[in-house]
């Protein structure tokens, strides 16, 4: 148990999904212009992380290893997370409508979004249980929501400073994101893994 | 002259990181030494001009409503290649870029030629195309590195270059000198392509006051 909430808080910030392992930067950059539309981004994040580590767990243990099939991996991963994502988007319309309103715009970004791919690989190579699996992909998604959101409401006021001209809007972005990361770097030996 | 044209497209004008924005991830990620950089930038040129090539040749039959899932197969089926091939020949490397291979394949530099460029010219075209982004991606997140690893380690490709008495600037190779590096040279590449157009428009301008008063000397004369 406790080794899973170490797995959580190093996930979620120590070892943050955007600030300290660069993943996920074009979607952190394009859409993170408003809070609102960035916090929607964070929780499609969320939840396609969990359902595509989950599925690909399976797959993984199911069918590549005991077929010995490993090499097709990023191949069957993708083309599974495609799948998925484009399946979220009819079933959400259906079950939930409320929820893909508020979803739905993000969903397809998602297929480009390499944390998702990311956290799938990491999974396996890291070698998790199913439950460490589970802890993994829904802290890492937190932490995204964390970054994109505080990101957001720094960028809302950048829109109202006086920029110099050569660092307007990706230049300033990705400095504020090294500031942002800084800071995430005091989480550093907060909890040893 | 069209190839050099091409090139220059990749290299400059259209920079994939630095002007056209795509392609963060592995350029913050495997940036931390120069010899990383080569290997990752070389292997996303080697998946660029293959699926470049083989989705210009496909680009009569693919139907336009499955483009999409034909560009990802072809994309990973390069990026497998290169996987195995770094695993076989160049382990030490294949450990150091980790994860970032088999992310090539999300690597909107690869999607976003093969969209905007294969899917529509011919076999020629893209395969310099593919050439120049992958030359281009190459030497930004080259460069870089070889800032980030002169001034966070004070080597360069492994080579002691200052001697003992340099005192690292640890913040370079940690993740925010990533960030913060590459948006300095964000503003560097807008700071010079600003300055490039005010001197064009200057020049334009001075040409036309000159066609008006050759003309102005004509209606006189």
């Amino acid at each position: 148990m406790v080794k899973l909430i170490i797995l959580a808080i190093d996930s979620m910030l120590i070892s943050n999904i955007v600030l300290m392992r660069f993943l996920g930067i074009c979607p952190y950059i394009g859409v993170s212009k408003k809070q609102e539309t960035a916090a929607g981004m964070g929780f499609a994040v969320i939840f396609v992380m969990v359902m595509a580590t989950l599925i690909s767990f399976f797959i993984q243990k199911g069918i590549l290893d005991p077929l010995n099939l490993g090499y097709l991996q990023t191949i069957v991963f993708i083309l599974v997370i495609a799948a998925l994502v484009q399946m979220l988007e009819v079933t959400m319309k259906k079950i939930a409508p409320a929820l893909f309103d508020a979803l739905g715009i993000y969903l397809p970004l998602i297929t480009t979004n390499c944390t998702i791919l990311g956290v799938a690989i990491l999974t396996i190579q890291k070698n998790f249980n199913l439950v460490e699996a589970l802890v993994f992909s829904f802290s890492t998604g937190i932490g995204y929501l964390i970054a994109i959101y505080i990101f957001a409401g720094i960028r809302e006021r950048l829109e109202w400073s006086d920029i110099p001209k050569p660092f307007q809007g990706a230049a300033i972005g990705i400095i504020t994101a090294g500031l942002l990361s800084l800071a995430f770097f005091g989480f550093t030996g907060l909890v040893k893994l | 002259m069209n190839v050099l044209k091409k090139l220059f497209n990749g290299i400059w004008t259209s920079n994939p990181v630095l002007i056209l924005l795509l392609g963060f991830c592995p350029t913050l990620a495997v940036s931390t030494t120069l010899k990383d950089a080569i290997g990752m930038g070389f292997s996303a040129l080697f998946v660029l001009v293959g699926s470049n090539l083989v989705i210009s040749a496909l680009r009569k039959f693919t139907p336009q409503k499955m483009r999409i899932p034909i560009f990802i197969i072809v994309i990973a089926t390069f990026v497998t290649i290169v996987d195995l091939l770094l695993y076989a020949y160049f382990f030490p490397l294949h450990k150091s870029l980790g994860v970032f291979i088999p992310l090539i394949v999300v690597n909107c530099i690869v999607f976003g030629r093969a969209e905007a460029f294969a899917s529509k010219n011919s076999i020629i075209d893209s395969l310099w195309d593919g050439i120049g982004m992958g030359l281009g991606f190459t030497l930004t997140i080259s460069v870089l590195a070889s800032i980030r690893e002169i001034l966070g380690n004070g080597t360069l490709l492994g080579i002691e270059l200052f001697g003992k008495s340099y005192s690292p600037v640890i913040v370079a190779i940690l993740p925010p000198g990533a960030f913060m590096t590459l948006g300095l040279m964000l503003a560097g590449m807008n700071k010079i392509n600003i300055n490039m157009e005010a001197k064009r428009k200057a020049r334009e301008k001075a040409e036309k006051e000159k066609s008006k008063q050759l003309k102005a000397s004509v209606a006189n004369g």
